[in-house]
């Protein structure tokens, strides 16, 4: 039985008077693979920040298993890409503790290469973190986390906003660090290309709608409770894939269709 | 040369150069969080509490660096503190609580209360009046301020550059908060006497965006804007001696000239700062 990193009970979150989260029990067991998602402004990020610590719940209790480091990986929406800073001082950044000195010591400085080189991103040390691709950038992130040698990393929307190959390349690199043991809890969209694959998921909403397998919880009746809206879901491959409908475009794009055939058929 | 060398024989020149020299760095080491963290007109805000803490000091017969330390601790502070409310923000707290603080100022000195210091002086700098006493507070807070820093180097830039993943990271960002509050008080309080309330906030904002003209990476930044502050505070107080113009104004206008230049360099180096703000991330 693994040991449970983080364990919420009861966990009420809000901001100002409104409330986020209510009554939240999750656990979360070394080495798991959880993926989190649902509606904007479900409370996904506000989730992801109780479990790190970031906000304290008005509500419940947060407990954490000693020596049990978290890192954390923002949206990179939210970073500051003005910012003078290269690939490894964002990186070195996070050694915050029990550091007195300003510099860098030679042994950091290796570290920061390693995690980079393990990351596919060596030799971009001295880099602008703006000069780099998308898919770069995150990796940065994972790394500024994982050089604190954490046993859980948090991803808020790891692949938002980036093309195909690149969520796959990011994907990538994050079942390579949960197959070296890294339990890992994930926020995300993208139910089709990314929840529908990982082990465990969340269906959130304020409150916990369901958890378990994809194929348990990724059912018309969990989304429509989830998302607030029917969605469809097929079968592919022994895996669940969720159908958007958009009837007003599609009406329109079979009338523009219609249109055509009769504009062809009938010329002049 | 006996004419450019001849300053130095005087020790109120010498004592100025000492601490323009020192303000300059000062405000360049400071600055460079101050405008990195997008917070440049609190330089601005904070002279002018500062100020009016230095006159309420001079009515209670408070020492004016205390005094004007005091109050510009308590003005950023306050501004945090207010500014944590999102429906107000952060630069609308700048402005109700700093001009409170110089109106405050204003109502005494209007109501004929006492304030030693030179008026003008504090107002628009006067660094070839500077006594040995000055020269010692300027060293002391320039001293302070390094000292923190550099104990706390990874931790400042850690809140500034990312303060939600610097809070999960350990670093509890709401004591460096007060620590840069602190360290940005005593700079203005100490270096006040040197550029003046209006002024202060020009060497505070320019040589650090100097250095983000030239470089990319956050240490470099810090000190190219240390040593551009120093040279600035230097060359400025040169041409006030020969000049005859007052301190504040002059190394200011030495710090604009150099920044005109800097801007024009990264122009023709295609580097220029908002267009590599603006620009998308390379996919």
């Amino acid at each position: 039985m693994a040991e449970d990193l983080v364990r919420l009970d009861g966990v009420t979150c809000r901001y100002d008077r409104d409330p986020v989260l209510v009554d939240i029990d999750l656990a979360i067991p070394e080495g798991e693979f959880i993926g989190i998602v649902g509606p904007s402004g479900s409370g996904k990020t506000t989730l992801l920040r109780a479990v790190a610590g970031a906000v304290r719940p008005a509500g419940g209790a947060v407990t954490r298993a000693p020596r049990a480091t978290i890192g954390y990986v923002p949206q990179v929406e939210t970073v500051n890409w003005y910012f003078p800073v290269t690939v490894r001082e964002a990186v070195l950044m996070a050694r915050v503790e029990g550091r007195v000195t300003p510099w860098h010591t030679r042994d950091e400085r290796r570290e920061a290469d390693e995690v980079l080189e393990r990351l596919g991103l060596a030799g971009l040390g001295g880099r602008h973190i703006r000069e780099l691709s998308g898919g770069q950038q995150q990796r940065v992130f994972i790394a500024r986390a994982m050089i604190r040698q954490p046993r859980l990393l948090l991803l808020d929307e790891p692949t938002s906003g980036v093309d195909v190959r690149t969520r796959h390349d990011v994907m990538h690199v994050i079942h390579e660090l949960h197959h070296d043991g890294l339990a890992i809890v994930l926020t995300t969209h993208d139910l089709n290309g990314i929840a529908a694959h990982l082990p465990r998921l969340v269906c959130l909403n304020r409150e916990v709608i369901a958890v378990g397998r994809p194929e348990d919880v990724i059912t018309p009746e969990v989304l429509e409770r989830t998302y607030g809206a029917p969605l469809e879901v097929l079968q592919h491959g022994g895996m669940p894939v969720v159908v958007e409908h958009y009837p007003e475009i599609e009406e329109a794009a079979t009338g523009v269709a219609a249109h055509g055939r009769e504009h062809h058929e009938h010329p002049g | 040369m006996s004419t450019l060398v001849e300053p130095f024989t005087y020790e109120f020149f010498r004592n100025a150069i000492i601490v323009a020299v020192l303000a300059g760095a000062l405000c360049g080491l400071v600055g460079t969080y101050v405008v990195l963290r997008g917070m440049s007109y609190i330089g601005h805000g904070l002279s002018h509490a500062i100020f009016g803490g230095a006159v309420v000091g001079a009515a209670l017969s408070i020492n004016f660096y205390v005094a004007a330390g005091v109050s510009g601790l308590l003005a950023a502070l306050l501004i945090q503190r207010i500014a944590r409310r999102r429906t107000i923000g952060a630069d609308a707290a700048i402005g109700v609580v700093t001009i409170a603080a110089f109106a405050v100022g204003l109502v005494i000195i209007s109501k004929g209360g006492t304030f030693r210091q030179n008026f003008e002086a504090v107002l628009f700098g006067n660094v070839l009046g500077v006594t040995l006493g000055d020269v010692l507070v300027v060293v002391g807070v320039a001293v302070f301020c390094v000292v923190v820093v550099a104990l706390r180097y990874r931790q400042l830039l850690f809140t500034a550059f990312d303060p939600e993943v610097a809070e999960v990271s350990g670093v509890r960002t709401a004591w460096m908060d007060a620590l840069l509050a602190m360290v940005l008080a005593a700079t203005i309080a100490a270096t006040m006497n040197v550029v003046g309330v209006t002024l202060i906030a020009g060497m505070l904002v320019i040589p650090p965006v100097i250095a983000r003209l030239l470089t990319d990476s956050f240490s470099r930044m810090l000190w190219i804007s240390v040593a551009t502050g120093a040279a600035c505070g230097l060359v400025g107080t040169y041409l006030s001696y020969f000049l005859d113009w007052a301190s504040g104004p002059a190394i200011v206008l030495t710090a604009a000239a150099v920044f005109t230049v800097a801007f024009l360099i990264s122009e023709v180096r295609g580097r220029r700062l908002p267009d590599s703000a603006m620009a998308d991330p390379i996919d």
